[in-house]
Formats: C-alpha cells, sequence, structure tokens
C-alpha cells in the first residue's frame, strides 16, 4: 500500500542530513514564507488553513482554523507549539523534530504571521535533547538566513522564537499545564474557561497547536487549503502521523491517509503480529483511549469512525497487543502511568488514580477479590460519571478520566479472564511493553 | 464613600425552582442565598475560586448536554439551569468524599478539629457509610514545625490550597506551596525558609482539617467544650472582629470574625496569640502598695485609702494622668471625668507625644473610612511600615492594590511590606520628608507620574508618623496636600487599640468628650452642666506632664495602662520623672518599667474581662465583650475610679458600664445616639462610624502645612516599629515572644564603607536622649545618612527619638 508524503517528503527524500537548512532549502523549504509572507495577508492564509480542514494533531482532534478564529485581539499574543509528546506509546513529534525541524520553523512563522504574534515558544519535552538540539539549530539558522527576526524577507513582520524543555512531566503537554510550566509555576491545568485563545500565557490570547498540527502549515500555503481537504475523507483530512508499536512485526512511524480500514493498517502496513499469534485487542489513539478488539477491524481509520466506535485517535498512538497479553497486567502499566503524571491538583484524579492502580496491582499480584472488578468500575464511575464516550468527568483536566479506559476496557471486553485471575488468585507474569 | 451601583439580576432555575440572583455572583454563593447548601472545601469566600476539591459539583445543563461543574467557579448567566440534588450530583459527592478519606488518618479523636471539621460534618451529612480502601495509607512523618507557631501533619491535609491561596493573595508571604505531584502531593516550606509569617494562624483558622495547627491551642480543648463570644481585637486601633473561645473561664483561641468594614476575618499573629498575656502569671492579682521601698501586696481598701488621701493632698492641678489609650470607652471616659471633675486637673493626655496631634486624630475632615480603599482609584501611604505596625490595614492596603487594582504610592524612610506591590516607591532621610513633599507636590524628577497617578481619584491617604523621631507636622503638612486631591479621604494614623476612643472620650489636654475642643466656650458650658466646674485652660501634654513631675510644678501621676517610662521618646525623662513625682499610682494589668516604680498599683480587668466598646481607626465605635472574670481581685477600671472618686468625697455616677455608655451618649456630641443595644442587635453589628445616629462633631480639624525645617547632622534617625517588640502583650505571650530580636543599626552600604564597620560590628549611637550600642547591619533600602533603628526593643529603647544621632565605630581590642 503506498501513502503519499506530505510531512515526510523531505526526510523521506532525504536521508542524511534533512534537519539542515541547506538540505531543506534545497528540496524547496521557505518558499511557502516567501509566498505567504510576500504575497498573501495574514487572513487569507488563515483561511487556506481553515478551508484545508486540518484537525488538531496533538490529541483533541480540534480544527484549527475554527480555533485560530478564537484569538482574542489583545496584545501582546503569542503562538505556543506543543512538543512535549509524552503519551506511551506516541513518538511521531520526535521524528518531525529531529528529521525535519525547519519545516516545523517554517510552519510557525507562518501561523505567526498569520496570527500577528511576535513572539513564538516551542515547548519540547526535557527527555528529547537531540530534538531539541536541532530545534535550536534550525531556528539559530533561521535567524542567520533572514527567516526569523526583524523584518522577515522584508515583510515588515517581526518574530522571535524562543525554545524551552520540560522537566520530565506529562502533564505539561495538556496546553494550560504547559503555559504554566513555560510561566515558571507549577505545571498544573487551568480551569476552563477562560480558554488559552482568550487568556492564555501571561493571562494574553495564545494559540497552543500541536508540532505536527503546525509542520502541515507550508504545504498547506504551498498547495492550497483544498488540495490538502482533498486527501483523504472530509472530517479526517490530510495526511496524519502515527506510532505503530506493541506486538507488530514493523512498529514505527507512519505517515498515511485516513480512511483506510485497521486490518490495512494493522497487518498490510504494520505486518500483522509476530509469529502468527492472534491479534488480541489494540489501543487506536494512546494511552487515554478506550481499547478495540479485532471484531472493529474493518472499520475504518477516520476521527469520526473511531469515536463512533467509543475510542479516539487521540495523540496517533497505535499500540498492538497479541494474545499472550494479560490484560491485567496491561492495564496497570497504564493506569500507574496516569497515577504517576497526575499533577494531584483534583481529588478524584489525585487520589482514584491511585487507588486503581493499587487494586490493579493487587490482581495482577494474585491478592484480588472477587468484589474488585465492581470496586474498580465504580471508583472509575466516580472520576468519568456514567462511563460514557466522550467522557464526563469530576475532574479538572482529561488526565484523570484517561485513567478509566483501561480498566473500563478490560471489564468491558475480557472481564471473564479478569475472574478467572481472581478466582485462581496467583501471580500471573507478562504484559505489553509500553511506557 | 462612593455609592455602590444597583446590582444586575438574572434568573437561574436551580433544583427546578427560578430564582433571581446577581449576575455574575458565584452560583455557590447564589444557591446558598436561596436556601441551598452546596458542601465544599476549597472554596473560602475571601480567596480566588480555584475548583480543586471538586466536592461542589452540580449538574448544569449546556448547548451539548449536562456537564458536571464546580459551583465554586460557575458565575451565575441569565437563564442557568443547575440540579445540586440529583443523583449523579449526590453520587459524585459521595465518591470525592470518599477519595478524601482514603487516606486521612482518621485520627479525629487526637485531632484538634475534630467537632468543627468540615471534612468530618461532610462525611456524616453526604458521605458513603463505609470505607471500600483496603490497601495502606499514605505516610508521612507526622506534624512538622513549619514555623515557631504553626505545625504541619501532613497525612491530614486534603491539599485544598487554601492556606497557600491566603499566602500569595492576601498576606503576600509566599512561603508554603505545594511539593511533588499526583498522589505524593504535599503542603511544604522551602528548604531553608520556615514558615514565618506574621499572618500565618489565619492559616490555621482556614484549614478545614486538622493539618495546620497552632502551637498555643495545640490539645488545649475540644471545640465542643469552648465558650465563644465575639469582641474586638484590642491589639492595635483596626478594630477587627474577633471570636474569643475560653474554655474553664481560660482564653484558649481567637479567631478572626468575616467583617465587611475591618478584617474580613483575617488577624495578625499578634492579635490571635497575645492571648497567652492574659494568663500570664504575672498578671496583677491583688493591690500592691509601697513599703520600705517594697511594693507589697494590700487589700483594696487600704490602697484606695492611700491613693485618696495622697490625691486629696496635693492641688488639682498638680496632678497630672496618662494612659487609657488601651481602655475601653467607658473606661477612658470615667478616667477623664475622674480627672476633671474629681482631681479637677487639666493635664491628661491618652498619648506619649509619638503619633499625632490629639485634634488631628479625633477630628480630621474628609476622615476616611477602611472601605473606602475598596473604591479609591489611587492610594498613598505615608506612615510607618504598615505591616509592622497595623497588619491588618497592611492586609487591606495590599488587596486594593493586588486585586483591586488601585495605584498605589508609597513614601517611607526604608523599603516596607507594601514596597513589593506599590506602583510608586519613596524613601528619604529622617528630616528630609518636608523636601520630599515639596518636590511630590510639584512632580518633580521621578515623582511625575505619582503626582499624576493623584490626579485620578477618589485618592485614600494614609498619613502617619513614620518614625519614632520624625516630627509630626509633616504628617500633618502631608494630609493637608491630600485635602486638595480629588474625592480625598485620609485616615491618620495611631497604633494603639483605643487612643482614637480615648480621644473622643477628652483624655486630652486639647479636647472634652465628644470631640469639643477646650477652647469651645459653648462646649464647655454644656460639660460643666453635667460635670460640675472644670479646670481652667488647657492642659499639659505627656511630654510637659513629664516635665513639671521632674521640675516638681507637678506632684502626682495617675497612669492607665501606660508605660511612659517603657514607650516615651525620651526614656531618661520619663525615668527622672516617675523618679521625682510625689507620688504614682498606676492602674494596670502587668508591672511595666513605670508601674513597677509607682507607689501604689491597682490591678484592672483587661481583654475578654470587661464589656465595653471602642472607637477605631476610622471613628467606628464597636462592641466589646466579657466573657471571663479579671484574675484574682483585679476589678474593672470603671468601679475602681468610682470607689476612688466617693473616697475623695466625689461621685462619679459609674454604676455599670452600660450606664456609662448613657451618659456619653448624653454628654459627648459625636457618640450621641450610640448604645449597646445597637451595637449588639441593631445595624451597628458592625460597628457605627461617628458622629452616630444623632450626633455631631464640633470640632473639625483642617490640617495645615507647616514647613519644617530641614535638620541637618551627618546621620538622622530612622526609628520604626516592628510587630513584636517590647509590648507587654508580646512579653506576656510565651509563643511571641521568642520571636522577638535584638534591635541592630542599618546603614547604607556605602555608609558602612565610610564608617569602616561591617555587619555584626557595633557601633555606639549618641541622641539627645541617650545613648545605646547596637550591631550594625546593612540594608540598602535606606538613603545614605539615614541609620534605622527598631523602636522599643529592650537594646534600642535608651537611645529615644532623637532625630539627631552621632554614630562612632566601636573597636574591639587589637583593631
Ligand atoms: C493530559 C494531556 C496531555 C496532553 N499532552 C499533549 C502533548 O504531549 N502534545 C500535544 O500536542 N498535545 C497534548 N495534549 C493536547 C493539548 O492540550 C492541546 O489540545 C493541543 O496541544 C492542541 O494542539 P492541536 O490543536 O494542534 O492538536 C494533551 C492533553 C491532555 C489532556
Ligand atoms: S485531572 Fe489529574 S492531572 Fe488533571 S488537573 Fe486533575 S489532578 Fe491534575
Ligand atoms: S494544610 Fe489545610 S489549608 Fe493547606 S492545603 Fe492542606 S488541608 Fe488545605
Ligand atoms: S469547593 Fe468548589 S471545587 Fe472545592
Amino acid at each position: 500500500m503506498s501513502q503519499p508524503h506530505i510531512l515526510t517528503r523531505h526526510m523521506v527524500a532525504n536521508r542524511t542530513d534533512s534537519n539542515t537548512l541547506a538540505s531543506y532549502e534545497q528540496s524547496g523549504g521557505y518558499s511557502a514564507l516567501r509566498k505567504g509572507l510576500n504575497s498573501m495577508t495574514p487572513e487569507q492564509i488563515r483561511a487556506e488553513v481553515k478551508a484545508s480542514n486540518i484537525r488538531g494533531r496533538g490529541g483533541a482532534g480540534f480544527p484549527t482554523g475554527v480555533k485560530w478564529g478564537f484569538l482574542a485581539p489583545a496584545e501582546p499574543r503569542y503562538l505556543v507549539v506543543n512538543g512535549d509528546e509524552s503519551e506511551p506509546g506516541t513518538f511521531k513529534d520526535r521524528q518531525l523534530l529531529e528529521r525535519d525541524p525547519h519545516q516545523l520553523v517554517e510552519g510557525i512563522i507562518i501561523s505567526a504571521f498569520a496570527l500577528n504574534c511576535a513572539k513564538a515558544f516551542i515547548y519540547i519535552r526535557g527527555e528529547y535533547p537531540k530534538p531539541a538540539r536541532r530545534v535550536q539549530r534550525a531556528i539559530d539558522e533561521a535567524r542567520a538566513a533572514g527567516y526569523l527576526g526583524d523584518n522577515i524577507l522584508g515583510s515588515g513582520f517581526s518574530l522571535d522564537i524562543t525554545l524551552h524543555l520540560g522537566a520530565g512531566a506529562y502533564i505539561c503537554g495538556e496546553e494550560t499545564a504547559l503555559l504554566n510550566s513555560l510561566e515558571g509555576r507549577r505545571g498544573e491545568p487551568r480551569l476552563k474557561p477562560p480558554f488559552p485563545a482568550v487568556e492564555g500565557l501571561y493571562a494574553k490570547p495564545t494559540i497552543v497547536n500541536n508540532v505536527e498540527t503546525l509542520s502541515n502549515v507550508p504545504w498547506i500555503v504551498n498547495n492550497g487549503g483544498a488540495a490538502y481537504a482533498a486527501i483523504g475523507p472530509e472530517r479526517s483530512a490530510g495526511t496524519r502521523m502515527f506510532s505503530l508499536s506493541g506486538h507488530v512485526n514493523n512498529p514505527g512511524n507512519y505517515e498515511i491517509v485516513m480512511g483506510l480500514t485497521w486490518r490495512e493498517f494493522i497487518y498490510d502496513l504494520g505486518g500483522g503480529v509476530p509469529d502468527g499469534r492472534e491479534l488480541k485487542c489494540w489501543i487506536p489513539g494512546g494511552a487515554s483511549a478506550p481499547w478495540f478488539t479485532p471484531d472493529l477491524l474493518d472499520t475504518l481509520v477516520t476521527i469520526d469512525d473511531v469515536g463512533q466506535n467509543g475510542s479516539m485517535l487521540g495523540s496517533g498512538a497505535v499500540v498492538v497487543m497479541d494474545e499472550t497479553t494479560n490484560v491485567v497486567h496491561a492495564a496497570h502499566r497504564l493506569v500507574r502511568f496516569f497515577a504517576h503524571e497526575s499533577c494531584g491538583q483534583c481529588t478524584p484524579c489525585r487520589e482514584g488514580t491511585t487507588w486503581l492502580e493499587r487494586v490493579l496491582w493487587r490482581i495482577g499480584h494474585g491478592m484480588g477479590r472477587p468484589e474488585d472488578i465492581d470496586l474498580l468500575l465504580d471508583v472509575c464511575d466516580n472520576i468519568s460519571p456514567g462511563l460514557r464516550w466522550p467522557p464526563a468527568m469530576t475532574t479538572i483536566c482529561p488526565l484523570g478520566p484517561s485513567a478509566t479506559a483501561p480498566v473500563n476496557s478490560i471489564m468491558t471486553h475480557f472481564r471473564p479472564e479478569v475472574e478467572a485471575m481472581i478466582a485462581a488468585n496467583e501471580l500471573v507474569q507478562g504484559g505489553v511493553s509500553i511506557g | 464613600m462612593a455609592d455602590t451601583p444597583q446590582p444586575e439580576l438574572v434568573t437561574i432555575t436551580l433544583n427546578g425552582v427560578d430564582t433571581e440572583v446577581r449576575k455574575g455572583q458565584l452560583l455557590i454563593d447564589a444557591a446558598e442565598q436561596a436556601g441551598t447548601y452546596i458542601p465544599r472545601f476549597c472554596y473560602q469566600n475571601r480567596l480566588k475560586p480555584v475548583g480543586l476539591c471538586r466536592m461542589c459539583l452540580v449538574e448544569v445543563e449546556g448547548p451539548r448536554g449536562t456537564a458536571l461543574v464546580p459551583s465554586c467557579t460557575q458565575p451565575c448567566t441569565e437563564g442557568l439551569v443547575v440540579d445540586s440534588e440529583n443523583a449523579v450530583v449526590h453520587k459524585a459527592q459521595e465518591g470525592v468524599l470518599e477519595f478524601l478519606l482514603l487516606n486521612h488518618p482518621l485520627d479525629c479523636p487526637v485531632c484538634d478539629k475534630g467537632g468543627e471539621c468540615p471534612l468530618q460534618d461532610h462525611t456524616v451529612a453526604y458521605g458513603p457509610g463505609e470505607s471500600r480502601f483496603v490497601e495502606e495509607k499514605r505516610h508521612y512523618e507526622k506534624p512538622i514545625e513549619i514555623s515557631d507557631l504553626v505545625l504541619l501533619d501532613r497525612e491530614r491535609c486534603i491539599l485544598c490550597a487554601r492556606c497557600t491561596r491566603f499566602c500569595d493573595e492576601i498576606s503576600g508571604d509566599s512561603l508554603i506551596e505545594f511539593v511533588d505531584r499526583g498522589n505524593g502531593t504535599q503542603i511544604l516550606t522551602f528548604f531553608d525558609e520556615p514558615f514565618a509569617s506574621y499572618f500565618s494562624g489565619n492559616t490555621v483558622q482556614i484549614c478545614p482539617v486538622g493539618a495546620l495547627t497552632a502551637k498555643p491551642y495545640r490539645f488545649r480543648a475540644r471545640p465542643w467544650d469552648l465558650e465563644a463570644i465575639e469582641s474586638i481585637s484590642m491589639v492595635d486601633s483596626v478594630g477587627s472582629k474577633v471570636s474569643v473561645q475560653t474554655s474553664q473561664n481560660q482564653v484558649l483561641r481567637i479567631n478572626g470574625v468575616d467583617s465587611d468594614t475591618t478584617n474580613h476575618g483575617w488577624l495578625s499573629d499578634k492579635d490571635r496569640f497575645t492571648l497567652q498575656a492574659i494568663h500570664s502569671e504575672d498578671r496583677l492579682r491583688v493591690p500592691l502598695v509601697r513599703k520600705d521601698g517594697e511594693l507589697v501586696e494590700a487589700s483594696w481598701g487600704e490602697a484606695l485609702e492611700l491613693v485618696a488621701e495622697r490625691l486629696g493632698s496635693v492641688r488639682g492641678d498638680e496632678v497630672a494622668g496618662l494612659g487609657a489609650a488601651r481602655s475601653t470607652n467607658e473606661e477612658a471616659y470615667t478616667f477623664a471625668k475622674f480627672l476633671r471633675s474629681v482631681v479637677v486637673t487639666p493635664h491628661m493626655d491618652a498619648q506619649l507625644d509619638d503619633a499625632l496631634s490629639d485634634e488631628f486624630l479625633a477630628a480630621t475632615l474628609n476622615r476616611a473610612e477602611i472601605n473606602d480603599l475598596e473604591t479609591a482609584g489611587t492610594i498613598l501611604v505615608w506612615a510607618g511600615d504598615l505591616k509592622e505596625e497595623l497588619p491588618v490595614l497592611y492586609l487591606r492596603v495590599r488587596r486594593a492594590a493586588t486585586i483591586l487594582g488601585a495605584t498605589l504610592i508609597v513614601i517611607h524612610p526604608r523599603r516596607t511590606g507594601l514596597s513589593d506591590v506599590a506602583d510608586h516607591v519613596f524613601t528619604y532621610r529622617p528630616g528630609e520628608g518636608a523636601d520630599t513633599l515639596r518636590r511630590l507636590k510639584a512632580g518633580d524628577g521621578p515623582f511625575a507620574e505619582a503626582r499624576q497617578a493623584l490626579d485620578s481619584g477618589p485618592v485614600m491617604t494614609i498619613v502617619g508618623r513614620t518614625g519614632g523621631a520624625e516630627d509630626p507636622r509633616l504628617a500633618e503638612s502631608v494630609a493637608a496636600f491630600a485635602r486638595t486631591l480629588p474625592d480625598a479621604a485620609i485616615m491618620p494614623l495611631a497604633r494603639r487599640a483605643n487612643v482614637y476612643g480615648a480621644l473622643d472620650m477628652g483624655v486630652s489636654a486639647d479636647l472634652l468628650p465628644g470631640r469639643v475642643s477646650v477652647r469651645d466656650t459653648e462646649g464647655r458650658t454644656a460639660l460643666e452642666d453635667a460635670w460640675g466646674p472644670l479646670p481652667e485652660g488647657r492642659g499639659k501634654h505627656a511630654t510637659e506632664i513629664l516635665q513639671g513631675l521632674k521640675s516638681g510644678d507637678l506632684k502626682a501621676l495617675i497612669t492607665l495602662g501606660a508605660d511612659p517610662v517603657g514607650n516615651h521618646p525620651q526614656p531618661a525623662l520619663a525615668g527622672e520623672a516617675v523618679e521625682s513625682a510625689e507620688f504614682v499610682v498606676s492602674l494596670d494589668t502587668l508591672l511595666n518599667a513605670t508601674s513597677a516604680r509607682a507607689d501604689v498599683v491597682l490591678p484592672v480587668a483587661g481583654f475578654g474581662e470587661s464589656e465595653g466598646t471602642a472607637t477605631n481607626l476610622e471613628g467606628r465605635v464597636q462592641k466589646l465583650n466579657r466573657i471571663i472574670p479579671p484574675p484574682g481581685q483585679a476589678r474593672t477600671t470603671w468601679s475602681v475610679l468610682d470607689d476612688l472618686a466617693r473616697r475623695m468625697g466625689a461621685t462619679l455616677g459609674a454604676h455599670d458600664a452600660e450606664t456609662i455608655m448613657k451618659e456619653i451618649a448624653s454628654i459627648a456630641p459625636a457618640y450621641a445616639g450610640i448604645d449597646w443595644a445597637l451595637l449588639d442587635w441593631g445595624e451597628g453589628r458592625d460597628g457605627v462610624v461617628l458622629p452616630g445616629p444623632d450626633g455631631t462633631q464640633p470640632l473639625q480639624h483642617m490640617p495645615v502645612e507647616t514647613s519644617v525645617t530641614a535638620t541637618t547632622g551627618r546621620f538622622t534617625l530612622h526609628l520604626g516599629r516592628v510587630l513584636y517588640d517590647n509590648a507587654d502583650v508580646v512579653r506576656n505571650s510565651p509563643s511571641l515572644d521568642v520571636l522577638v530580636q535584638p534591635a541592630s543599626a542599618a546603614f547604607h552600604p556605602r555608609d558602612l564603607a565610610v564608617l569602616a564597620v561591617q555587619p555584626g560590628d557595633s557601633v555606639r549611637l549618641a541622641g539627645d536622649y541617650g545613648t545605646v550600642e547596637l550591631a550594625v547591619r546593612a540594608d540598602e533600602s535606606l538613603a545614605e545618612g539615614t541609620v534605622y533603628v527598631q523602636a522599643n526593643m529592650d537594646n534600642s529603647r535608651a537611645l529615644g527619638a532623637s532625630l539627631i544621632v552621632q554614630v562612632d565605630a566601636v573597636r574591639g581590642e587589637g583593631s
């Protein structure tokens, strides 16, 4: 199955030094910037991005053009790029940062021009030193080449980009926690409203976009929003990066046009499950997403189809689990991650995620009790009432409810297996490695 | 004060019932006003809502169906549909309580909060019956001392952030923070800094569980054994509302009470913890009479007879009275009446010449209320460091500057507690205040922006002596300028709790009861109708009284809760005056430097032990209540004076305090219409600002600008107050006594270089009134040529308040 390259076109064509300015310019880099700044108005660029129908690649899938329309008029305004990528199984932004940092920088400059921001920040997780080095180098090269700084390409538009490294907290990927962290505060999500577009960084209007989202902007400006919208299904336009991992023969990042089936993705692109073992289940969109089972193999990989089936494409992390997976251990690993990463502000998440983690640990270690299943589900219900999709929350941000997804998934799809484990009550080894 | 506009109303549907509420009001408050209490932990009405605990979740209808939202962060808008009682809401509330209890130690039987704990109460009302948690609870080292006053038990903490928000938003002492994350989140101090805040007790009071406890109260009582009564703090002149809580006639706790007009519920730790002095071992319990040079116990009869005889043996105008600034109005009135009509002397002073003039304090035009801060556009503070002198007023000014957005200008000889939040900070060398004022008025150089800000009213000016050595006429000059500013309101400052009341009661050389000048013949005649003939002429002020005693013009001194030897700006003069006096009688609760040298000491009732009223720095009269009897044989001041009058062949008619207030209301013009029933039950529960409902104020003081000539000398003295000084109540409160730091001499670093001394070295300071040796400190905020010394400390008192001081390095041997 061949897939078009949009985001990865430059790194695929140039496998050795795609991160350098020279190589980027050689394959047409910064032509979108020239076009945008010299021949388009900010309104025109915003219109193209809106027409592209691109939806945010950071997890929530919010239409980028619509979000940009919410930016309040107050000055100064900021553009913040979310490169915190810390969800287990997600490693797509890393490749974009490391292998094509100029594409991102170009996207940022054009977007900042479109949004009338004189200052942009890139927030990259602290565990990404190499991508961060390359992004910084790209910023420096761009500044030296006159793409950044004062009066860019004679357009009268000036922009500065500052790179900031995180300090090891997944929650700082949540946009308002990220803004707090940038401001030097504790990385805790803020109450919404106000939304960042109205009151964001330093209480000023701010657009937060994912690395991948903005990396698409140069192509959209060069080729037009309509051309982008024409790729893939209407409400899941464009190509999208997926990080495939777990029990598959060909793990890695894939840029694909949405609208293929899961079977095509996992078996044709991913090469299927190793050693001919049976597929047991998969996570379609990151650790927060409810799990899919093989009966859904022929449904489509689109934002809407996945949503209708009670899950999400989220951050694009697809984690495959085969028949050898102990689902209690797998769920425990994921819940442990959320408990560890909870910022601790709000009661249900701080207390509830740890409680879930400890009960799952007991069951996994031969100390389960029959009543633990209902207990787990009821604790989940107290974090995410009704356990419905999209989730309701008693919490401030979606991290707490995310921890209920694995628990609810194993109880929905594998309850007899959990019951049997509790009945046998012995320590079972094994589990999928994630996180 | 500006009028409050009519609030806009909207209709919300609360549990199926349409209810009119204020637009934008928080749902949790609107619901409560409508009779529906929504449970809560993190919400506190004086702090910004944060929506952390999730206890107050309700279901709100939105465009995409219903959602659970915290009612403490939800503003009321037209058409809001809310359900606070359905099954989803109840399940969420029960869930939150269960989560909070998972790791809560449930050591309620040994927890100070047990019995008044929202967590206990909510668990009974909304919580699950049994725990489903079989894992081990979170463990932390049991209480850790985070300051000399406060202990933190992290196991009990429910992480509501009330304490941290108080410190960030209200006091500005951001010394405690959330540390770590997730299940390991905890409140802690920074590594090397204790939670040393003048306001730390407020965090203990608002902590919804027993995580923060105060050393002075720990394990002292169970809430259900406490009796409580509302009263007014008598630690300073703000008039903060308090709840005095006792068990078995011991005051065990003082909490703040939320009053819109004064303290918003907050107190300083001095307000809160000086209760220890009430039960000090050193409290005076029996009258003392000097025999063979020693003060020995005597009966009331013997002591009073002696006083009556000695006072009767000199001319009335050879007697003077000092004090009453910490007494109730009823006591102060009786004191003034006793001096003027029984002893027949005009010499009396409620102050010790250490603040502003009596007329300025009592009768200024355009006098400000504290709540003028809420509407002020610009605030000018040219006074002592409010954080040190009047901490609760500091909180209110800080709120105006940080939360309400007023422009704040602070002028003082060094940085103050408000400097960090002020828009314009000016420091100057003591003695050069007049020049600073001239430049401010002219908008000269660096003053330009501040001068401009003073044109956007309403302008509230808080004016006082910045330090003990400053000329009091400077403050009057500042006030004279402030009066010319748009919508001017002026608050002249003095610290002692009821100094304004004592002046209003006529404990003054210049004033008769009710803000009447002694020069006002009409007012004088009216008073003579009630009191009988009054002494002729203007009386002597404190310093003149001391000089008179020293020279022999005056023979006898009566002090009421005053300590001129310890507190007068000229300590040597005060000491000599008391030594030279033929007779000194002190009415007090504790022995101090003056009463220890008296001939007779009469023990009187103090805070919590007598009923009455007090008048705060706004001129607000509030009610003080009694909840315990005085110790030993101590009696109320008015009854002692009444008894004494009778023994001197006169009568004061002071039968009980309430009757005294009736007499005050009938005699003192500004107090007409004030009575206890109004203050206890009527519209005056938050106090009544004078003139009272039927009153007038015959004297209208107009501050005038006086040219104060600059004083020259190599060094001028800034004698500034700190909160924990040598005050009797501090020294007799063990929890605060340990916080008193010795005084030092601070200089600008360049002056240190010129003097060739380093921090830690000693200097000798010699002024007009005395000499001291102090350790040296650097303080970059001082102007060159200034030496800053903390007033009223053991090691600084002898210096006195002389503006010009000679500074010499003290060289050790070999250097
Ligand atoms: C717990 C949590 C973690 C998140 N982590 C990330 C992240 O690492 N990177 C990211 O781009 N968005 C992350 N998000 C989503 C952001 O809040 C935000 O929606 C996104 O950055 C917006 O960019 P987009 O519109 O381009 O997708 C996270 C959200 C939550 C609730
Ligand atoms: S849900 Fe969890 S991560 Fe999100 S704000 Fe609450 S405690 Fe923090
Ligand atoms: S110590 Fe008390 S006030 Fe502070 S966060 Fe904990 S429970 Fe809340
Ligand atoms: S009281 Fe509203 S969330 Fe705590």
